[in-house]
Formats: C-alpha cells, structure tokens, sequence
C-alpha cells in the first residue's frame, strides 16, 4: 500500500517536471520569436538614425562620386530620398484611386449575395488572387501596361501590379465590415422607401467607415514596401517625377540601388528606417481605428 | 425599382473585374510562356536542370527553380513550426488575455509590416554573417540562411490563425480534462492539439503560400546559383528569384522561359493557398 502510493508520487513528479519544462521550452521559443523584430528595429536605430535631416526629405539621391567623397572624409552623405518618397506616393495615391471604389463595390456585391454559387467563385478567385506572389503581379503589369499601354516602363504599370495587390485584401474587409452592420439599420432605410443605391451610399458604408478605412490602410502599408513588382514595371529615375507615364523611383527601389552601390551603403539603412516607420505607423493607425470603433 | 436593378448591376459588374483580371493574367501569361513551351517541350522544360544562356545553345529548365523554391520553403515551414506554435500557446492558452500576451502578439504582428527588403537587408548584414562563421556556407549565401529569413517572414501569419484556432477550443473540454487531473501539458497535446489539428494545418498552409512567393528577401541570401542545391548549404535560386534576378536582362526565349516560371509559380501558390482556405473555411 504503502509502495503504490510513493510510486504514484514518483509519476506525478515526473509528469509535474515535463508540465513545467514544456512550459519552460515554450517561453523560451516565445523569446527567439520576438528577437528578429527588435534586432531589425535596433539595428535600423543605430545605423539609419544618422543620415536622417532634412535633406533627406527634400532632396533626391546623390550621385556616385558625391557619395564616395563624402563617405572618404568621413561626412555623412549628402542629398536624401525626395524622389522616391514622391514616387512611392504618387504610385499609391493612383493604385489607391484604381483599386478602392471598385473593391468596396465588389465586397458590398459579396455580402450582397451570401450564397450565391458566382459570388462564391468571386470569393474564392479573391482568396486566390491574394495569395499570388507580388513578383508575378509585376510581371502581369509589365506585359499589360508597359508593353500594351505606356510603351516603357512607367509609375502607372507599377501602380497597377499594386492595385492589384490591394483588391483582395479590401474585398475582403469591406465583406467582413458589411456583415458587422445590424441589417435592421439597412431595413429601416428601405422601409422608408430610400433607394438602394442611396441605402449603400449613405447607410452602409457611413456605418462601416472605420471598418472600411482599417481594411484600406492596411492594405496601403502592404503595398508600400514592394520591391519586386516595381523592379518589373517602373524601373527608377533619379529625378523627381510626376508623370505617370514615365519611369519613377520608389522608396523600395531606391533601397535596392542603394545596396548594389558600396558606397551609398549608410543611405541604405536611412531609407529603411524611413520605410520601415512609415509601414509601421499606418499599420498602428489602422488598428487604433479598428478597436476604437468596434 | 428601376434605381434598384441599376444599383445591383453596377455591383455586378465589379465583380466582374476580378473574372477580367484573372482571365488576362491566364491569357498574358499563357501567351508569354508559349515559345518556351515550345521550344523546349512543356515537359522538358519544367524537368529540364540545365540554365545556359549562351548565345547560340541557350537551353532552359525550370527544375533548378522548383527544386530552390521548394527546399527552401518547406526549410522555413520546418524552423517556422516549433516558434511559431509555442508563441501561439503562449498567447492563446498560457497567457491569455493578459497584458504580456498583447505585447508579444503586437510585436508578432509588426514582423508582418516588415516589407521583404528589409528582411533582406538585415539578413545580409546580421544573419548572412552569423552563418558564414558556422563555415559550412563560405560567404554565408544558400538554401539555409534563405530558409531562415523566410522562416521569420512567415511566423506572423502561422501563428495569427494558430492563435484564433487555439483559442477556440471549448473551455469545457479544457476543464474536463483538468478535473481528471491533467497538467496543462497533458491538455495541450490531448485535448487542444487534437482538437485544433485541421486549423493548425491550414495555417501552416497557408504560411507555406507566403514562402513560396517571396521574392527580394530571398534573392539577397541565396546566392544566385542556377542549380540544384546539393546541400542545406549551398546556393540555388528560387522561382521567384530568378525573374527578379534576370528579369531585367532577358529577352526573347529567356524572357518567355522566365514567364513560363512564372506561370508555374502562380499556379502552384493558388493550388497552395486554395487546399488551405478549403481546410480552413471546413473548420470554421
């Protein structure tokens, strides 16, 4: 009797020490998972922190020989990344202005018609579409615009590979956000005889806004840091440019050329953090705006 | 009434922009592709290991590519696993709704805004280095330290689906096996695990989707080697890396064969993606 009883005490130890060493394994593993983060946020801090001054926002990239100058006395280097910022704007602004009206159309479409057997194709060719790779949209822009519209690689292919890129994912939220809608708010409006297309305009998508601005700003900082598609379609320019039509650099472009170029290796990490916090900050205001409103 | 129907027929004329959509990437693509189908043999071509682009005897085969993309996805998903799924108990069951849960899953999180040329930079000046002194990989380039970044880039989105699933196992079933005396790790392998198992799968699906078509990230570590990786060490080239690499070089047959690897790239991320919204959407 006796024997039993200190034997079960000896499993149950046991089975405690692997409770608690399986507990231990996973806070460990917990840990290396945040480092990644931290390490990449540090290391933006420490090198990219320098070369950021005003310059760096209102000028366009230096040349080779300025920056090897600069880097052989010591100095930081001159000029900044304005062309790229206006361009990764310019890009977004019109992918936004493409893939916007008609995403939130085709959610309120989905939502519209639950069950339907093509709605459902529609959902799943979203779901689908989400999933291609950004390098695979860039190559589609490029035969379409480059090849079929602008003759030459321009900030409008780029933009569309990105609208693209931002259709499923606003989709989705607007579906998503339209199904949070109390439908007896909807119904009101059409007892009180108010058209349809009125009932979208001023009823769901007023009541859906903050879902609807989530779903767009998230998408927004997805496309922000694609390198891949633009490398296909816009190819870069060292000046400023507006001109959809025409080449345009991207913070994400001017990075990649920054670090096949020795000596424009500290701008690399300057315009990173740039990226990186400006990434970073509207994914914060998208969240801040989703759980302030729901 | 008549406002009405117009209402719904612009609704479904959105809609069809994503069947455009779909239909020009097939049709552009196809086309693209098509000469080297062609010359080389749809078959051929995607078993074929050489790349030669000398002038003259240029021969392409995609199987260096798919074999790069392959091995260093399914590296990622390996490493990704045990991370990804401890952060997951850690969020969702050991510290649940606790404030330390919150910061861990908001940091989680940002690696998800990270965009992949970042990755790509910190992996060639942090991680490209660390590796290089293991001295299995000379300058540190390969499948390995590929897989290793891909596996960072992923962990965000295997482990925000591994959360909700986890969290979704019944309460009841957790207390049941507590008052028969488990401890929490009994529980965790005997009533959440089993019971979360086709969740967990498709996420991992899922994430496995996303590793297959990183592009910038990967073609900064691999190396850029049109071959078959002979070891865990050695360079290669991924699909995706290979039309950013060579893209901008490429004309005639090249262009078409890097289009044909696009292609093939596209159709096996939507077989991906879609077995994983269909285990996933069979769940919910």
């Amino acid at each position: 009797m006796e024997k039993a009883l200190i034997n079960k005490n000896e499993g149950s130890n046991w089975r405690e020490l692997k409770n608690k060493l399986f507990f231990g394994l996973v806070i460990v593993l917990s840990g290396i998972t945040i480092m990644p983060i931290l390490l990449i946020v540090y290391k933006l801090l420490s090198k990219g922190l320098r070369q950021i001054n005003l310059d760096f926002f209102f000028k366009v990239a230096p040349d080779t020989l300025q920056a090897m100058s600069a880097v052989q006395s010591g100095e930081i280097i001159p000029g900044g990344i304005a062309n790229g910022i206006t361009g990764t704007l310019l890009m977004v602004a019109v992918a936004s202005l493409i893939a916007i009206p008609v995403s939130i159309l085709i959610g309120i479409f989905l939502y519209e018609n639950p069950g339907k057997k093509y709605a459902s194709l529609i959902r799943n060719l979203t779901d689908i579409l989400q999933g291609v790779p950004s390098v695979v949209l860039g190559l589609i822009a490029y035969f379409w615009i480059v090849k079929g519209v602008t003759n030459g690689f321009s900030a409008l292919a780029g933009s569309v590979a990105l609208s693209i890129m931002m259709l499923p994912l606003i989709i989705r939220s607007t579906e998503e956000t339209m199904k949070m809608i109390p439908v007896s708010i909807k119904e009101a409006g059409a007892a009180l005889g108010v058209p349809y297309h009125r009932i979208i305009f001023k009823i769901m998508i007023p009541s859906g806004f903050s879902g609807l601005m989530t779903g767009i700003l998230l998408s927004i900082s997805r496309v922000l840091g694609e390198t891949a598609p633009l490398m296909l379609t816009t190819l870069g320019n060292r000046a400023i440019n507006f001109n959809i039509t025409k080449p345009t650099s991207a913070v994400p472009l001017q990075i990649w050329e920054f670090y096949n170029n020795p000596n424009m290796i500290d701008l690399v990490w300057s315009s990173s953090l740039f990226l990186v916090g400006f990434v970073l900050t509207l994914n914060i205001i998208a969240k801040r705006i989703s759980t302030k409103y729901s | 009434m008549k406002s009405e129907k117009i209402t719904k027929l612009v609704l479904v004329i959105a809609s069809v922009v994503i069947l455009l959509i779909f239909a020009g990437m097939a049709y552009s693509m196809i086309k693209g592709a098509i000469p080297a189908f062609k010359e080389f043999g749809l078959f051929r071509f995607i078993l074929s290991t050489e790349w030669d682009p000398t002038e003259g005897k240029e021969s392409y085969g995609a199987m260096p590519f798919i074999a790069g993309t392959v091995i260093t996805s399914l590296l990622a998903l390996i490493i990704c696993f045990p991370l990804a799924f401890s952060t997951s108990l850690f969020i969702a069951e050991y510290f649940r709704k606790t404030k330390i849960a919150t910061v861990l899953s908001t940091l989680v999180d940002l690696l998800a805004g990270v965009p992949s040329i970042v990755y790509g930079l910190w992996g060639f000046y942090t991680l490209r280095p660390l590796i290089a002194e293991l001295g299995y990989a000379g300058q540190g380039y390969g499948i390995f330290t590929s897989g290793l970044i891909l596996a960072i880039m992923i962990i965000p989105y295997a482990t925000s689906i591994s959360n909700e699933i986890i969290s979704m196992v019944p309460n009841e079933l957790k207390e049941a096996a507590y008052s028969l005396g488990a401890t929490r790790m009994e529980v965790i392998f005997s009533v959440i695990l089993p019971n979360a198992r086709s969740g967990l799968v498709a996420g991992y699906i899922l994430a496995l989707g996303r590793a297959l078509g990183e592009t910038m990230a990967v073609t900064m570590l691999i190396g850029n080697a049109n071959i078959i990786p002979k070891g865990l060490f050695s360079p290669g080239n991924t699909m995706a890396s290979v039309i950013a690499n060579q893209f901008g070089e490429a004309d005639g047959i090249k262009l078409s064969a890097l289009i044909a690897i696009g292609l093939l790239l596209f159709a096996v991320t939507a077989i991906v993606n879609f077995i994983g919204k269909i285990i996933i959407r069979k769940y919910a």
